[in-house]
């Protein structure tokens, strides 16, 4: 199953729903060149939406690390929303749980998002 | 198998089938998958480096209750010791550098050697309490 990426805004966060796998190829590709069109258009608050992404790899892993730092370094925020129980294991044995916001709630993710 | 990303995805679903032939449950089957995935990723794109001359062989073998898992590849050879720690805080944030650990969470035995060309990685998984008998789950 390839991977699709939508977005929505609200209250002025760009929610990018993801569905399908990120991994080495189409799946990473898909997460990369979304996060670096809205940077261009200047939407540096991203809530990626990851309940529908059934599966990460090392290489869809790299690519969340790699989008996380892009945005940062451009002085937004990206934050993760609704991980699956092997996405979050995932995150948690990479140590990189704790370096993401991740959060369950997508009202309250957005309200954490710096105004 | 061709240095390609098509083998990557085929070999993923043959771990699947394999590992559930062998009786493992379904979240140790994922893991087997994933590592797999891992070795196949680190074949294609690290070691032949999407060169179609160069192939990539993998076998599947049940010893009793153990499912070995053989990927060698025909690059120029990885040395393991030189592969960074990927929990490291100064590579935490590094985009790649994860392949070798996972297989390691996932499996457990993971052997990688140097051989004439290339690399052999080996993964080993046995069979829980809580898997299927081989024989049962053959049936």
């Amino acid at each position: 199953m390839s991977m699709k990426a939508s977005t929505r805004q609200v209250d002025g966060v760009t929610i990018v729903d993801l569905s399908g796998r990120i991994t080495l190829g189409e799946g990473s590709v898909v997460l990369r060149d979304t996060v670096k069109d809205l940077l261009g258009k200047g939407q540096k608050k991203i809530l990626l939406n990851l309940g529908d992404v059934s599966y990460i790899d090392s290489s869809g892993i790299g690519e969340l690390v790699s989008a996380f730092t892009s945005v940062r370094n451009q002085g937004g925020e990206l934050k993760l929303l609704h991980l699956t129980k092997k996405v979050h294991d995932l995150l948690q044995i990479t140590k990189l749980y704790t370096v993401f916001d991740v959060k369950d709630d997508e009202a309250g993710a957005i309200t954490a998002f710096g105004k | 198998m061709e240095s390609t990303l098509e083998s990557v995805n085929q070999a993923e679903a043959m771990a699947e089938q394999f590992s559930s032939r062998a009786g493992f449950e379904e979240d140790t089957r994922g893991g087997i998958s994933m590592a797999v995935r891992e070795a196949m990723i680190n074949a294609v794109l690290h070691g032949n480096g999407y060169d179609p001359a160069k192939s990539v062989k993998l076998t599947f073998e049940q010893n009793g209750r153990e499912l070995i898992i053989t990927i060698t590849d025909q690059g120029k050879g990885l040395d393991p010791d030189e592969v960074p720690d990927p929990l490291a805080p100064e590579n935490l944030m590094k985009q790649s550098g994860r392949g070798i650990f996972l297989m390691r969470a996932f499996m457990d035995e993971v052997r990688i050697r140097k051989v004439d060309p290339g690399t052999e990685i080996t993964l080993i998984k046995r069979l829980q309490n809580n898997d299927l008998d081989p024989q049962e789950a053959s049936t």
